[in-house]
């Protein structure tokens, strides 16, 4: 489902005497359907990028990243936004909205935007949120004012809505309690159990050990550092 | 339209807009200089850049405001794709108030000041010929609730309104013909933040619902990240860099856009 | 000074032919707004110049000239009109609206039916029917040009929307002959039936605004409204306190500063010539001389 092939990565710095920062180089990576992978490595060591440019987030310098038959690094804008309307997820560390939406439709959008009816949309979005714990009474809110925890849970349960054939996960239980860390973690093996082919990155080592089927050391894909 | 609809559309190959090679000179000045692009039914393309980079000028001449030098403006109109450069006034005006939209930075150049709330939003009904009262105002109504302004508030003039329900009001009057295609020139701008936000949920929540392409001009960074999907950035009458939106602004390729993102004041 | 020092009808030739030829413009695009140059005349802007520029250039000496202000012959704009023209062009005059080959009028059209061969000038301050909401006079052209009209309508939705019903009562705007939307200058709308289907020739001036714009005899001339809201020839629900009229538009007049008013025909030659054939209005008395 994601297939990943002699991928390199550098960033350039153009306002900073025009440095060139190589990041990644020959990584090669699958994930195949109802499969999951966590990626390992120190922090910096590119795990964060690995999923950004598989999400699209950043231009790979050379190599193939194939999601559901779509080369994401030579793909138009337009069948990116297409992939991610349809077949991939992300669940990001970060909570991104337009200030004052509610809550609801915030989760409920990923079905809006692909044609689900506004009660069905909702119908799911109250499901995840109540199986994720957030109060119905802060549905109607909007999630910028929440605490860390209850936004995490937001973008999860915006993540889960649709059921991706893929999906990026960027520390899906950080910040979480015991009781919504599980909820999380079920949620993923349901996915799994449906097919879905998972990349995820994982400080929680219970968690990863739980639900991951194989782990990738991105430090294997680390550039040798021309000396 | 249905957001169903918008998604089949999507998968067409047909671009709703294709410019190609558009250029604006004034006098030995440029204004745009070879600007290509397809815009695609139901995508918002946002177009940024500084003061005097040409996204205003580049508007203008794609909304059929300003002649261009050279370049085509193809629509896909019910009768095909036509060149609106060199298509007869006439059909370009009509075309201007029915498939298109123009939503101004100042409301004031987008409303009649003298004119009602509701003979805003009628006027271009009553341009196409719609010729009854009770259900121009009906749907003058329709369209106030769509953009959260009361039904009581349709007699007034828009001096009595606040900036945002001014705004609020020329995208009313902008979408009752149901147009295909909105463009946007800093539609949030001189507005207060709070206000920008309300703005800013009506104009994704209208897009998604009406399946509308959109182009908007903006200085505005965190406007585009939520409401294009595509991201052209302008320098000196040239684009210099485009792509999808989110990756523009987290992985942006050339000097001016780092240049750009870097000095956004993070909040 | 005498007459004998004006060339006829005051103005030069030239000058009458460069306004004859904006008329045959005007009268071959019925509605359409003929630019001209327009001549400083002996009054001012506002007392009827562009209504005199036209009677001026359509005007022979074998003509009889009638002059109107609100339908009135005796007031000061109408006499002063018809002293003008007896003394510039020496042609005679006449109060009677069917003995006239040529009429100027503010602000009015004689109930009498016209006929074919009579010319009808009408005074014209503010020629443009869409300036109310389009000040720019270079978009007002392109939506002439364009048939774009859809404005005039908010006008009227305006009206409706503040009064509950189309309140513009004079210079109601109408579409000519299915093409251009024009202004009738300020006739109450009582009349706007009259300019359809007329066998005269009517000719509109705007001095100040230097157009010219005709309506030819026979023309189909529609009154603008919407399904729902159709448009209605209106006046005072009165008959006249003169001539006991029950059917022409009518003038109120106070009659003292206890309330005390009447309803008087605005058309001074149709009441008169009531009158002297015998009907008497609630107010009025026996003509002297009648049947």
């Amino acid at each position: 489902m994601i297939e990943i092939s002699n991928l390199s990565k550098a960033f350039t710095l153009h306002n900073q005497g025009a440095a060139v920062i190589p990041v990644m180089a020959n990584a090669n990576l699958h994930v195949r359907p109802g499969e999951c992978v966590g990626l390992i490595g120190a922090s910096g060591a590119g795990k964060s990028t690995l999923m950004r440019m598989v999400w699209g987030n950043y231009l790979a310098a050379s190599g193939v990243i194939r999601v559901g038959g779509l080369d994401v690094a030579q793909a138009q804008p337009r069948q990116i936004i297409r992939l991610r309307r349809e077949t991939l997820g992300y669940v990001s560390q970060f909570l991104r909205v337009v200030p004052r939406v509610p809550t609801i439709d915030v989760v409920a959008e990923p079905l809006r935007n692909l044609g689900v009816g506004e009660d069905q949309a909702q119908a799911r979005a109250a499901d995840l949120l109540a199986r994720l714990n957030i109060p119905q009474r802060l549905w109607s809110l909007s999630p910028t004012t929440f605490s860390g925890g209850e936004q995490q849970r937001v973008n999860i349960a915006r993540g889960f809505a649709h059921p991706y054939p893929a999906l990026l996960l960027d520390e899906p239980t950080a910040s979480l309690d015991a009781v919504n860390r599980s909820v999380v973690l079920a949620l993923i093996e349901e996915a799994k159990a449906r097919g879905a082919a998972i990349l995820g990155i994982f400080h929680d080592e219970a968690a990863r050990d739980q639900v991951c089927d194989r782990v990738v050391d991105v430090r294997a894909f680390t550039p040798k550092v021309a000396a | 339209m249905t957001a169903i609809d918008r998604n089949m559309h999507a998968e067409t190959d047909q671009p709703l807009l294709a410019v190609q090679g558009l250029t604006k000179r004034y006098g030995g000045r440029i204004g745009c200089a070879d600007v290509s692009f397809d815009l695609f039914p139901g995508e918002v393309l946002g177009i940024v850049g500084e003061s005097g980079s040409g996204k205003s000028t580049l508007l203008s001449c794609l909304a059929g405001h300003l002649p261009p030098d050279q370049g085509r403006v193809i629509f896909d109109t019910a009768a095909g794709p036509r060149d609106t450069v060199t298509m007869a006034e006439a059909e370009r005006r009509r075309m201007a108030r029915t498939d298109w939209a123009f939503v101004h930075q100042n409301p004031r150049d987008g409303l009649r000041m003298g004119v009602s709330a509701g003979g805003n939003v009628g006027e271009r009904l009553m341009a196409i010929g719609a010729r009854h009262y009770g259900d121009i105002r009906a749907q003058a109504i329709d369209w106030l609730g769509r953009v959260e302004i009361a039904a009581d508030r349709i007699d007034d003039r828009p001096r009595a309104f606040s900036g945002g329900m001014q705004q609020r009001l020329q995208i009313a009057r902008n979408l009752v013909t149901g147009p295909r295609l909105v463009f946007m020139d800093e539609p949030t701008g001189g507005l207060d933040v709070s206000v920008q936000a309300r703005l800013l949920d009506l104009l994704r929540g209208l897009v998604r619902e009406m399946g509308l392409s959109a182009i908007i001009v903006t200085h505005d960074l965190a406007v585009v990240r939520l409401l294009a999907d595509r991201l052209m950035v302008m320098k000196g009458g040239h684009v210099v860099e485009q792509g999808l939106t989110d990756q523009v602004l987290d992985d942006p390729q050339h000097a001016y856009t780092q240049l750009l993102v870097s000095s956004v004041l993070q909040v | 000074m005498t007459a004998q020092d004006y060339n006829f009808a005051y103005l030069d030739e030239q000058t009458k032919r460069m306004i004859r030829r904006a008329i045959l413009k005007g009268i071959a695009v019925p509605g359409y707004q003929v630019p001209f140059a327009s001549r400083e005349m002996p009054m001012p802007y506002g007392w009827g110049t562009g209504g005199v520029q036209v009677t001026a250039a359509c005007l022979t000496p074998d003509d009889t000239l009638k002059v109107i202000d609100q339908g009135a012959d005796d007031t000061t704009n109408a006499v002063s009109i018809r002293k003008f023209f007896q003394r510039t062009a020496g042609v005679a005059v006449t109060e009677a609206t069917l003995d006239a080959t040529i009429i100027q009028t503010r602000h009015r059209i004689p109930e009498a039916a016209l006929t074919e061969g009579q010319i009808l000038v009408y005074q014209v301050p503010i020629p443009e029917p869409l300036r109310f909401l389009e000040p720019r006079e270079t978009e007002t052209r392109k939506m002439h040009e364009l048939e774009e009209y859809g404005l005039m309508h908010v006008k009227l939705y305006e009206d409706i929307a503040r009064h509950g019903t189309i309140a513009t009562a004079y210079a109601y705007p109408v579409k000519v002959e299915g093409r251009y939307v024009m202004d009738p200058s300020p006739i109450p709308k009582f009349d706007n039936p009259k300019l359809s289907g007329s066998p005269a020739i009517q000719l509109f001036g705007a001095g100040r605004e230097q157009r010219i714009y005709a309506v030819p005899p026979y023309t189909h001339v529609v009154s603008l409204d919407f399904e729902d809201h159709p448009f209605v020839a209106s006046k005072a629900p009165h008959d006249c306190d003169l001539c006991g009229a029950a059917e022409s538009y009518l003038d109120e007049v106070i009659t003292d500063d206890q309330g005390g008013r009447m309803f008087v025909c605005s058309d001074t030659d149709f009441c008169r010539t009531r009158r002297e054939a015998g009907h008497v209005g609630h107010l009025g008395v026996p003509v002297q001389g009648g049947v």
